[in-house]
């Protein structure tokens, strides 16, 4: 009887012990995120930079179309699973240029699965870092990125796709969404 | 308090007012005055503490918690009570009525006549109770039988396994929470809130908690079947939001509910003026004897500050062990109480007897061994502080090498 006794007295202060550890353990840890910075930022109200700055690259924001870069090769209209890509390219029968008369997306109808901007071989269709499409009107999120017919680009043989600059911060989408917060 | 009336009255009217006919009607008006500014407390400072307890709370997780309205979010609290006034009274179908329509008065009334015997400050206390520890203890059981009528008559099976897991409660650790102040008593030779502060010291070997290892025990006992008495995590059982949807007060709306929270956050008032009072030497200041404490009412108030300082520190701890600690199951709470506090505690109360015939309090033994005993103690909390620094350095470096900002934020500074 005797060493079944003693066991259980040890592994009764045994648990008191083990409880005043962990207890102790588990106190000093959340006690350190006291002195510890918050994870989390105020949107919309204190934001020491705006909140598009601080998102990280590869962010995949409100599409953008640079029309001076488009090669009109509809990679990106066939590409796209819900087909909010909508591309007219016409053809001049005199000099045989080609133009690229509309380019438009349903910025309500995409899923920003980043397909698009992964095929095109200029880079003119890129995500942005704009999230915020919020809009009075569903129709504002149509974004037409082509007002009058656009000769299309024709990439210079030596150069890289890479050279195109990107506007990660959406001015030409700012400008065509009309009516909605980025104003 | 009577002491106080007697003075007011003859500093306005020049008369003693044991010879006045207005006596009777002067003291009801005093107690009215009293019991107001009680109420006036009780109610500020739960609600200050449900704003401070979010704060902390998001601080503990990583965020910055309410604060929009008011500077720094400090009327949350206000804004949070006016939205449940305006609430509709909801009664559900089926409940009884009569029954759903007290609950709260008995959550409340329990809850708020505790405050009248516990003291504030050196010979502020609303009624100085020469069984005033006994009272208390009397007075906060009446908190569960609101909770337990509440949850019978809303008619509603989550309401109902709240006041029953609070039935179980109440039955287990009333018995700690009593046993474990017996030592105090016997130390003292008093109930008297008063008097159990008088007969501490200022300095921590003077305290109660330093007497010996079984007061030590005794104390640490109180503090968590204190807990358990006021439903906080890890023994908020009868409230237990991811089980039960909000246990007994989930058919409550509007101000009948608000009382519930309220009593939650005006009870760790409670709990840190009994934890600092009986234990921690209450408001005792420093170097200071009562004798000189009773001339000056500069010292007066600074015996207030002490007191308060105290107990805000004993509601911190409380807090923060809510955003620590997990919930216990129900068979483990009552484990807890019969295997380990209440066995513990009737032995230590034979050891603090022994204790003190052996070792006096006078004595120059007895003074060494609270010393040494304050040693350990300090020794406790600089091992507690060295944990936090090492589990903030732990984490310090990984996150300044990805983010590129400091990690140093403290709670004082302000979003």
């Amino acid at each position: 009887m005797v060493p079944v006794l003693e066991a259980a007295v040890i592994s009764y202060i045994n648990n008191i012990y083990r409880m005043f550890s962990s207890i102790t353990e588990g106190m000093a840890v959340t006690a350190s995120y006291l002195f510890r910075r918050p994870a989390t930022i105020q949107y919309p109200n204190k934001l020491e930079t705006p909140l598009e700055e601080q998102l990280p690259d590869g962010y995949r924001g409100i599409l953008q179309v640079d029309t001076r870069f488009c090669i009109g090769c509809r990679i990106c209209e066939s590409t796209c699973p819900i087909n909010c890509i909508t591309i007219a390219v016409e053809k001049d029968a005199q000099t045989g240029e080609r133009f690229l008369t509309a380019f438009n997306i349903d910025i309500s109808k995409c899923m920003y699965c980043g397909l698009c901007s992964e095929n095109c071989s200029t880079s003119a269709i890129y995500h942005t870092k704009l999230f915020n499409a919020v809009t009075q009107d569903v129709e504002d999120l149509f974004i037409r990125f082509v007002d009058h017919p656009v000769v299309l680009y024709k990439l210079p043989r030596e150069s890289d796709s890479k050279d195109i600059p990107k506007d990660f911060y959406g001015a030409i989408v700012k400008q065509r969404m009309k009516g909605q917060a980025h104003e | 308090m009577k002491n106080y009336a007697d003075q007011l009255f003859r500093f306005l009217f020049q008369a003693p007012v044991e010879t006045s006919s207005y006596a009777l009607i002067w003291y009801g008006l005093f107690i009215f005055l009293v019991a107001g500014a009680l109420l006036f407390f009780a109610a500020n400072f739960a609600g200050i503490t449900s704003f401070v307890e979010r704060r902390i709370a998001a601080r503990i997780q990583s965020r910055i918690g309410p604060n929009v309205v008011g500077p720094q979010g400090i009327l949350q609290w206000v804004a949070d009570g006016i939205k449940l006034l305006l609430k509709e009274d909801l009664i559900p179908d089926r409940a009884d009525r009569f029954l759903f329509r007290t609950a709260p008065y008995f959550v409340f009334s329990g809850l708020f006549t505790a405050f009248v015997a516990l003291p504030f400050g050196f010979g502020i206390v609303a009624a100085d109770l020469n069984i005033g520890i006994y009272y208390i203890f009397a007075v906060t059981s009446l908190v569960v039988v609101g909770i337990i009528m509440g949850g019978w008559s809303s008619n509603s099976k989550w309401a109902m396994f709240g006041a029953l897991r609070s039935a179980a409660q109440i039955i287990s650790y009333e018995i700690p929470t009593a046993l474990s102040l017996i030592p105090v008593i016997l130390l003292t030779g008093s109930l008297s809130t008063q008097d159990i502060i008088k007969s501490q010291g200022g300095m921590p070997w003077n305290w109660n908690i330093f007497h010996s290892p079984f007061t030590l025990a005794c104390f640490i006992i109180f503090f968590i079947s204190a807990l358990a008495e006021g439903n906080r995590i890890p023994f908020d059982l009868p409230e237990a939001e991811s089980e039960l949807v909000s246990g007994y007060n989930t058919e409550y709306s509007g101000f009948r509910f608000l009382v519930f929270p309220m009593a939650e956050w005006a009870n760790l008032w409670v709990i840190g003026a009994m934890v600092s009072l009986t234990y921690l030497g209450g408001w005792q200041i420093p170097f200071v004897s009562i004798e000189t404490l009773s001339g000056s009412p500069w010292l007066i108030l600074l015996s207030v500050a002490v007191f308060a300082g105290k107990t805000s520190l004993v509601v911190f701890f409380i807090i923060q062990i809510r955003w620590t600690l997990p919930r216990v199951r129900v068979d483990q709470m009552t484990l807890v109480c019969w295997t380990y506090l209440a066995p513990v505690c009737l032995a230590s109360i034979i050891g603090t007897m022994i204790w003190m015939l052996v070792f006096p309090w006078e004595s120059m033994a007895g003074f060494v061994i609270r010393v040494i005993m304050s040693g350990i103690g300090a020794g406790a909390v600089i091992f507690y502080i060295m944990r936090i620094r090492y589990n903030y350095l732990s984490g310090k470096a990984a996150y300044e090498k990805m983010k590129g900002i400091p990690l140093w934020y403290p709670f004082w500074r302000l979003p």
